[in-house]
């Protein structure tokens, strides 16, 4: 059961258009209410849980850096009471790398935060600019700074192929990322997401995206620079000195279950999924009237979930382990992978056989969704 | 049953456009075949496709009933007819059922290059021509222009045309007049022995099939034992009737009448067009002229994109031609298409209406294979065979070209009537496409102009093109003259190494270059990027013609991806699956089903 738990701050300073996250600007918040809230969800959860004490706690959002600290103190204190706490548990808490947030960053680390990721987004100030962001770089960079003061673990986002990037500016910006001496990374391509503002600026024609090529070499650039440095892909996105990597968000690429709490939260709980009421409104109706912000709890079939992990599995450095999948979901090997196409790909050089492990290759990473397209058996997907 | 000198039989002829179906629904308004409320929009084209398109497909009737200003009512068969050269055949038919026709002008358009394909045809039937220039309510009508268009080019008198506004009802009863007062009555003789041609014929799920006829001498009625000269066939009459549009039973049909017949005919195909009906005692010993056997010209594969339709799609042709006898069928299988039907059309729009009507009313999603003309090949004796002509009409079965002692394939006489501004690229195309030229006439700003064209070359696009490059306004009618022996090879295409049977062709060696390049940049564009490079070869034999190479993708994949994000990601996966589903796979290699049809468009270069 969950060893893992999510806590949704849905609420944001300003929206970023970039962003298709579950994220809500308003007035004014009522911090009791909202606390209150999520205790509640916390125990409708706990109560369904098996006993098992917690390995991470991650705060998203939204701007969850945006809660004041004595808040994440009593979220915290109450989940350790309902669950209890593994030693060396990771805290994480998303943070927005503005002054006024950086200020919180010690009474965070009171509260139990062990763990901060800070959205730095770029270390250019006409790319933070275009990212719709409100701090710029040197405030960032003294965020940055604070953070590794208070916290003993921090990584931070960058957002790269942006349009008219080059691999030149690009590997300027990575290796000086690199030199502030944090050992994790999480580097995303801009990917233009339906129902933001960049897709209608892209609709409109105010920008071109860096055409798929050009992404396809910045991607590999990435990945051959911070293995260099030590800090090697061990997701898509994500780089990591060993045994740095995210433990909360390796669950959910080794399809362990994990409890989401807050607005638009997802969950996996023994087979079933769980989805909160997105519209913080409408969540707060939901434990009001029923105890809980849950929308849909559903029951994924054993071929549902056998998807589910290898999509999620198969992003990772280390793959899935078939034999381990195939046992656990009750589905013959060749049934979870089609075997002829993981041959065919193999010599392709997109994905490998590693013992029981198969593992997409350097080269087959930036085309993994394709991959998967491919790889994964139709009724396995349209059950 | 009417006099015959109270009898008018006539079709409208009109360029597309001008007005025909709109006038047809006035009449029948103005003459009270239909109440206001019970009158839709164009009453005879009553398929989806004919509406639609705007064009006619099965010929219909109306009879009308108008009591004239000399005080004598008169049986008024109006025809519509099908407009197109795959009909041809059923066009002369019921042209010859006519005496007369009305021709149709916009008055704003003039005459226009198939009002005069349309009105040589008539003529030929030796039909009395009533011109009518419509539209003249519109600003941009000049009707005086356009009589002196009709006089000048058509060389008819159209002093006495009739000016009308089928739209808004004005010279309805004019035009009604000149049909009594101009178009003679039909000649007959009630008391020789029957002889009434089929016409046409549907099949209806309550009467089976109902037969159009023309009586030509005698009298049809109920109770009847009749035969059918060409078709052998005997049956018993047991409805006579006629259309004003609704379905009206009478207790008989006289000479020079056109209605209609049932005689529990389970199957269109025992009701050929242009048959002699004729009584099985004390019948007609000559049956009536210009009877011809349709065949088919143009063949192609018909495979359903999901395999397990196969069975359903084989109920839906069945359906299909019980109701058009003019396709044939018989099942075909294909190593990268399963199982589906090698049809026979006769010509590239009937192809298209009935692939078009099983995938609409039969909700079948269909591949359709590259169009084929019959082929008839002089084969050698081998070791273990002998010598043999064989017929083709499938690439597929081409046979070992070493055993190819001649190739030939049917040619077609055509001719084009256009505007002379698109004469220069109208000889271009036909030229391309390997005719020879025969004949070149000017009428009056018109070209009319004669091609003896391979029918291979005519069967893709050649009837697209031509509307394409003229703006719609050339004409094309075709007669087939035979066949003649060509250097023809097949052309094979190869996607990533494996041979794609259902894109493969046999064409003309002097060409094959040009087609095989055309195919492999069209399919380029056609087929998305894989994972991996994917050569496109056109090849004859082993030797490879011409390539193409579609670069391997780059990237694709989500840069973000946590917990919550799942379900997108798996609607992403279930949305790549169910567009592959429509795909056919050729070694690792999905081409979506579109490619198939659109690569086989030979069309805007
Ligand atoms: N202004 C005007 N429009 C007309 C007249 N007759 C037909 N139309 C329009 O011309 C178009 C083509 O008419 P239709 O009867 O379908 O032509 P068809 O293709 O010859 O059958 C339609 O939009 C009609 O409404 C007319 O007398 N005046
Ligand atoms: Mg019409």
């Amino acid at each position: 059961m969950a060893r893992a738990l999510y806590i949704h701050w849905p609420f944001c300073l300003a929206k970023c258009p970039y962003c298709d996250f579950n994220s809500h600007v308003r007035d004014r918040i009522d911090v009791e209410i909202w606390r209150k809230s999520l205790h509640c969800d916390l125990r409708h959860e706990a109560e369904l849980a098996s006993g098992e004490r917690l390995e991470s706690i991650f705060f998203g959002g939204g701007t969850p850096s945006l809660m004041a600290p004595e808040l994440v103190s009593t979220l915290l204190e109450e989940a350790e009471r309902l669950w209890g706490f593994a030693p060396g548990i990771e805290i994480t808490l998303e943070a927005n790398p503005s002054s006024v947030e950086a200020s919180k960053f010690k009474d965070l680390a009171a509260a139990g935060v062990n763990r901060v990721s800070l959205g730095l987004q770029s270390l250019d100030d006409d790319a933070l600019r275009f990212l719709g962001r409100l701090h710029d770089s040197s405030e960032g960079l003294s965020a940055l700074s604070t953070a590794q003061n208070a916290f003993s673990r921090v990584t931070f986002d960058l957002i790269y192929a942006l349009p008219g990037q080059t691999p030149e500016q690009w590997q300027r910006m990575l290796e000086r990322a690199l030199s502030f001496g944090t050992s994790h990374l999480s580097l995303y391509q801009l990917t233009i997401e339906p129902g933001t503002r960049f897709a209608t600026m892209v609709r409109q024609g105010n920008f071109t995206p860096l055409d798929d090529d050009a992404a396809a070499d910045l991607f590999t650039l990435t990945r051959e620079i911070t293995a260099a440095a030590g800090l090697p892909a061990y997701e898509i996105s994500n780089h990591a000195r060993p045994r740095e990597e995210s433990r909360h968000n390796l669950t959910y690429w080794r399809y362990g279950d994990y409890v989401g709490i807050g607005p638009g939260a997802h969950g996996r709980r023994g087979g079933k999924a769980t989805v909160r009421h997105k519209k913080p409104e409408n969540w707060l109706s939901a434990i009001e009237s029923q105890g809980h912000g849950i929308a849909e709890e559903r029951v994924l079939g054993l071929n549902e979930q056998a998807s589910e992990a290898l999509l999620m599995g198969l992003r990772l450095a280390e793959g899935i382990d078939l034999q381990a999948l195939s046992a656990r979901f009750g589905i013959a090997p060749d049934a979870l992978v089609d075997q002829a196409r993981l041959n065919f790909y193999s010599a392709q050089g997109l994905v490998k056989k590693q013992g029981p492990r198969i593992i997409v290759t350097e080269a087959g990473m930036p085309l993994l969704d394709a991959l998967l397209g491919e790889l994964v058996p139709a009724d396995l997907v349209t059950a | 049953m009417t006099e015959l000198s109270q009898i008018r039989n006539f079709s409208i002829i009109a360029h597309i456009d001008h007005g025909k179906s709109t006038l047809a629904d006035r009449l029948i308004q103005f003459t009270g075949g239909l109440t206001d409320r019970e009158m839709s929009e164009q009453v005879l084209d009553n398929m989806d496709i004919e509406r639609e398109r705007g064009i006619t497909i099965k010929a219909q009737t109306v009879r009308l009933s108008y009591t004239a200003k000399d005080g004598v009512t008169y049986e008024l068969n109006l025809m519509d007819t099908p407009g197109h050269v795959d009909f041809a055949y059923e066009v002369s038919r019921s042209l010859a059922a006519c005496e007369g026709a009305l021709l149709v002008v916009d008055a704003a358009q003039g005459v226009e290059a198939q009002t005069l394909a349309n009105v040589y045809q008539s003529i030929e039937h030796d039909h009395e021509i009533v011109p009518v220039i419509n539209k003249i309510d519109l600003p941009a009508a000049e009707p005086e222009k356009v009589r002196a268009e009709i006089e000048d080019i058509i060389g008819i008198d159209a002093s006495e045309a009739v000016l009308a506004s089928a739209k808004s009802g004005i010279g309805i009863a004019e035009v009604l007049e000149a049909v009594v007062q101009k178009i003679p009555a039909p000649k007959g003789d009630r008391e020789a022995p029957l002889k009434a041609m089929l016409v046409d014929s549907w099949y209806d799920p309550y009467l089976g099939v109902v037969i159009l006829v023309r009586v030509i001498d005698g009298v049809i009625k109920k109770g009847l034992q009749v035969k059918f000269m060409q078709g052998g066939t005997q049956h018993l009459i047991d409805r006579v009737g006629c259309f004003t549009p609704k379905r009206i039973e009478l207790p008989e049909l006289g000479p020079g009448e056109i209605g209609f017949i049932t005689a529990q005919i389970k199957e269109v195909e025992q009701a050929k067009v242009g048959d002699t009906i004729t009584t099985v005692k004390g019948g007609a010993t000559e049956a009536l002229p210009g009877y011809k056997e349709v065949q088919p010209v143009v063949f192609c594969g018909l495979f359903p994109v999901d395999a397990a339709d196969f069975e359903k799609l084989r109920e839906s042709i069945g359906k299909l031609r019980l109701n058009d006898a003019s396709f044939s069928f018989e099942m075909e299988s294909s190593a990268a298409l399963g199982f589906g039907f090698r049809c026979g059309f006769l010509g590239l729009l009937h192809l298209e209406i009935i692939q078009e009507r099983l995938t609409r009313e039969y909700d079948l999603d269909l591949i359709t294979t590259a169009p084929s003309v019959v082929y008839r090949i002089q084969l050698r004796a081998s070791k273990t065979e002998d010598a043999q002509e064989i017929f083709l009409h499938n690439p597929a079965d081409y046979p070992d070209p070493s055993r190819i002692e001649t190739i030939e394939e049917p040619w077609i006489k055509a001719t084009i009537y256009t505007p002379d501004e698109y004469l220069g690229s109208i000889l271009k195309l036909c030229q391309d496409r390997r005719g020879i030229q025969t004949d070149l006439t000017y009428v009056g700003g018109r070209a009319q102009v004669s091609y003896e064209l391979p029918l291979n070359e005519v069967v893709f696009d050649f009837y697209d093109r031509l509307k394409s490059i003229s703006r719609g306004y050339a004409s094309f009618d075709y007669e087939q003259i035979g066949m003649r022996e060509g250097d023809l090879v097949k052309m094979g295409i190869m996607v990533n190494g494996d041979p794609v049977d259902a894109l493969s062709m046999i064409v003309h060696r002097s060409v094959a270059e040009e087609r095989g390049r055309h195919m492999c940049e069209r399919l380029k564009d056609l087929i998305p990027r894989h994972l991996f490079k994917i050569p496109i070869q056109a090849a004859i034999g082993g030797k490879v013609i011409a390539r193409e190479t579609i670069s391997a993708m780059r990237k694709d994949v989500t840069a973000k991806c946590y917990g919550g994000d799942i379900t997108r990601k798996k609607k992403l996966l279930e949305k790549q699956k169910k567009g592959k589903a429509k795909m056919r796979e050729y070694g690792n290699v999905s081409i979506p089903q579109e490619a198939f049809i659109a690569a086989l468009r030979m069309g805007e270069e």
